[in-house]
C-alpha cells in the first residue's frame, strides 16, 4: 500500500497572533511552529496501516525551509520518506495552488491512499483536502473518526449533525482526520536518529510544473472584534446570585 | 457574465435543515443589493414540495435536481449535480453551510469548478460588485476578509449566525438532470446511527450548558442535564472532559470539537483556554460559572458568577424553571 500524508506546519495553538500594522498578515517573529495536529492523526492513521497492510509511508509538505522540522517529526514517528515542496511561489498560496503542488507530486507515482488533516488550525479552511481529491480524481471520506482498509475499499465513520455514518468509498481515496481516529504516538528517540538517515525530495513549482493562480486573496486581517465588557453577578449567596443570572438572561439577554 | 446570487439548500430525510433558511436570507440581501435573483439548487429524491418553503425566504428559482442517487448526500452525486447546473446556468455567487455536509462539498466544488472558497464565514457583504467574506481564522483569533477572485465566488456560512428573515418570492421550480443515469458513485452510505439524545445537535442548538473539568467526574454532569432540560439546550464539553472520557467526542466545543453559535452559552467549570474560546465566543451571550475570579471566561462572559458550580447550577435551573413555567 502506497500511502502518502499532507502535513502542514502551523503556529503552536497557545501562540500569540499579531496582526501586522497594515493588516497584511501576521507577525512571524516569535512562532513556535508544530505539526497541525489533525495531521498527526493523518501520520498516525498511516503508520497503522502500514503495520497492518505493509507498505510505505510518504509525508508531503508544502512551506518554506522550516517544514522540513515537520517533515522529520513525521519521519521519526515511523514514516519513510518525505516530499519537500518549497519555493516563494507558494508563499500566500491559497488552497487551491497548495492543492495543486500536492496533486503534482503525488501523480508521479502510484499512489492507494491519501490522508489528510480535517482542517489546518492555522487558516481553519479544510480545503486542501476535498481539492486535492478532486485533482488525484479520486473519493474522498472527509472528517472521520475511524477508518478500516479493505483490499479495494475503505469503511470510515464520519459523524454529522445528530448523527453517525459509516460511508464506504473505492481504493484509492483520500481520507481526512478528525480528532478520535486514534491517539498519535510519540517519536522515540532511536525513531529520531533513523528519521535524520531517511530519504526527503526537494521540488519546487518547477520540478512539479505548477504555477499558482491565486482564487481567493486575503484583503486584510484584523484583530477579532471586542466584546463589550461583561457583569459579574456579585454577593455572598449562590443561589441569590443564581437568580439574578436567570432574570438577566429573561429580562435583559431575552435568551431564555 | 456570471450572474445570480445561489445557495444550496441542505435537506435531510426530506426535510429543510434551518442552515437553509439562513442561507436564503443572506443570499436575498446580497442579490437586492446586486439587483440580480436567488437561486437555489435542492437535490435529492421525491423533495419537490420543499421548493415553497425556500420561496419563502426569498428564493427566486428553484433548480430542482432528482435522481434515487441523491436521496442521500454523498460528495460525489452532490458535487456532480451541482457542478452541472453551476456550469450550465453561471452564478456570481455560490454559498452553502458550513456544516458537516456543506463543507464536504463546498471544498469539493471549490476543486471542480477552479474557483475560490471562504469557509465558516460570520459575515458577507458586497464590495463594487464582489463578494467580500469576513472569517475567523487562528482560532479566532484573528479575522480575514477574503475576497474570491474566480467564479463563482463561493462561502461556507457558519451556522446559527445570520438571521432568518421572511421574505415570500415566486420559488418558480426548474427541473434539471443531474446527469447520474448509468454511473457508479464511489461512495456509498451505509449505515446511518442517529444519537439517541433527542437533543439538537451542538452546532444547531439555540442554548448550550457546558462543562469542564470543574465537573469532577461523570456524574457530575447530571445538573447539567438538568439545566439543559429546563432550557432545550444541548450540552456541551471542554476537551479535558472529553479526554478524561466523562463525555463522548461529538460533545467537545472549540479548536479540535465543534464550532458553536448558541443564543446562549453557558460555561460551568470551564477555564476559557484559547482553545475552547476558539469553539465558542461567537455565540450571542455567554455566561460563566467558575470559582476562579481570574478565569480567562470571564472575560468573554456577558454574565459572570464566581462561586462553586455545585452550589449555583442547581439553583439556576430551579430560578429559570420559574421564569419559564
Ligand atoms: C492543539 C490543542 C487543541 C485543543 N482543543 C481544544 C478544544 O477543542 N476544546 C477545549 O475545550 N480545549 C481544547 N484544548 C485544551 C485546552 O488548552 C484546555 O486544556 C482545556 O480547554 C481545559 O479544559 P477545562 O476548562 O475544562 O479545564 P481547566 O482548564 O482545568 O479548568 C477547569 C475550571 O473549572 C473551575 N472549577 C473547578 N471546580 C469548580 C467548582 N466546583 N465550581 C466552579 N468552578 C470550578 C476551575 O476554576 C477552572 O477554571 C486544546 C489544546 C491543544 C494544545
Ligand atoms: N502547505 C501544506 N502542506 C502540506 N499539506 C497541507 C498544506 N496545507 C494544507 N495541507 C493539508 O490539508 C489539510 C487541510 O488544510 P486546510 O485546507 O488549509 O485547512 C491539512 O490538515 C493538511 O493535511
Amino acid at each position: 500500500m502506497n500511502i502518502f500524508v499532507c502535513v502542514k506546519q502551523v503556529p503552536d495553538s497557545e501562540t500569540q497572533i499579531k496582526v501586522k500594522p497594515d493588516g497584511s498578515g501576521i507577525e512571524e517573529g516569535n512562532i513556535k511552529w508544530i505539526m497541525n495536529p489533525y495531521d498527526e492523526y493523518g501520520v498516525e492513521e498511516a503508520l497503522r496501516i502500514k503495520e497492518k497492510k505493509g507498505g510505505e509511508v510518504t509525508v508531503i509538505s508544502v512551506g518554506p525551509a522550516r517544514v522540513m522540522e515537520t517533515i522529520r517529526t513525521a519521519l521519526a514517528m515511523g514514516a519513510d520518506k518525505g516530499i519537500q515542496i518549497s519555493d516563494p511561489a507558494f508563499d500566500g498560496a491559497d488552497a487551491y495552488a497548495i492543492a495543486s503542488a500536492l496533486a503534482a507530486a503525488i501523480k508521479a507515482q502510484p499512489f492507494d491512499l491519501v490522508l489528510c488533516g480535517q482542517r489546518a488550525i492555522d487558516d481553519d479552511a479544510g480545503q486542501v483536502g476535498s481539492i486535492l481529491a478532486e485533482l488525484l480524481g479520486i473519493p474522498q471520506l472527509t472528517v472521520v473518526t475511524k477508518v478500516d482498509v479493505e483490499d479495494k475499499t475503505v469503511k470510515a465513520i464520519r459523524p454529522i449533525e445528530g448523527a453517525q455514518l459509516l460511508i464506504e468509498a473505492t481504493l484509492p481515496c483520500l481520507i481526512t482526520a478528525q480528532k478520535g481516529l486514534n491517539e498519535p504516538r510519540y517519536a522515540s528517540l532511536p525513531g529520531i536518529m533513523k528519521a535524520k538517515k531517511k530519504p526527503v525530495d526537494m521540488k519546487d513549482a518547477a520540478a512539479l510544473g505548477v504555477k499558482p493562480e491565486a482564487k481567493a486573496r486575503i484583503i486584510r486581517l484584523t484583530p477579532p472584534p471586542a466584546r463589550a465588557p461583561g457583569k459579574i453577578i456579585s454577593g455572598d449567596d449562590p443561589a441569590q446570585k443564581a437568580a439574578q443570572m436567570a432574570r438577566l438572561l429573561r429580562e435583559e439577554a431575552k435568551v431564555i | 457574465m456570471a450572474k445570480g446570487v445561489w445557495i444550496v439548500a441542505e435537506q435531510r430525510d426530506k426535510a429543510l435543515r434551518k442552515i437553509s433558511f439562513e442561507l436564503a436570507s443572506v443570499a436575498r440581501r446580497l442579490a437586492d443589493e446586486l439587483g440580480e435573483e436567488v437561486g437555489a439548487i435542492l437535490l435529492g429524491a421525491g423533495v419537490e414540495g420543499l421548493a415553497p418553503e425556500l420561496a419563502k425566504y426569498g428564493v427566486d428559482r428553484v433548480y430542482l435536481g432528482e435522481d434515487p442517487a441523491l436521496a442521500v448526500y454523498t460528495t460525489d452525486g452532490y458535487a456532480q449535480a451541482v457542478a452541472k447546473i453551476v456550469k450550465e446556468k453561471d452564478p456570481a455567487i455560490l454559498l452553502l453551510g458550513s456544516s458537516a455536509e456543506g463543507k464536504d462539498l463546498s471544498s469539493r466544488l471549490a476543486g471542480r469548478l477552479a474557483t475560490g472558497l471562504a469557509t465558516d464565514s460570520v459575515d458577507v457583504k458586497i464590495v463594487s460588485g464582489r463578494l467580500i467574506a469576513t472569517r475567523p481564522l487562528y482560532a479566532g483569533k484573528s479575522f480575514g476578509e477574503i475576497e474570491i477572485v474566480t467564479n463563482p465566488q463561493i462561502a461556507s456560512l457558519r451556522p446559527n449566525v445570520f438571521p432568518v428573515v421572511e421574505n415570500p418570492k415566486a420559488g418558480a421550480v426548474e427541473r434539471f438532470d443531474p446527469g447520474l443515469a448509468g454511473t457508479t458513485l464511489a461512495t456509498k452510505v451505509l449505515e446511518v446511527q442517529k444519537d439517541t439524545t433527542g437533543r439538537p445537535d451542538l452546532t444547531e442548538a439555540n442554548v448550550i450548558v457546558s462543562g469542564g473539568r470543574g465537573m469532577k467526574a461523570p456524574e457530575g454532569y447530571q445538573i447539567l442535564e438538568e439545566l439543559a432540560d429546563v432550557l432545550g439546550a444541548t450540552v456541551g464539553a471542554s476537551r479535558a472532559a472529553v479526554d478524561a472520557g466523562w463525555r463522548p467526542q461529538k460533545d467537545q466545543v472549540g479548536q479540535t470539537g465543534k464550532v458553536v453559535s448558541p443564543n446562549l452559552y453557558v460555561a460551568c467549570g470551564i477555564s476559557g483556554a484559547i482553545q475552547h474560546l476558539a469553539g465558542m465566543s461567537s455565540s450571542k451571550y455567554i455566561c460563566a460559572i467558575n470559582k476562579d475570579a481570574e478565569a480567562p471566561i470571564f472575560a468573554k462572559a456577558d454574565y459572570g458568577i464566581v462561586d462553586d458550580l455545585f452550589k449555583v447550577v442547581p439553583e439556576l435551573t430551579k430560578e429559570c424553571k420559574k421564569l419559564l413555567s
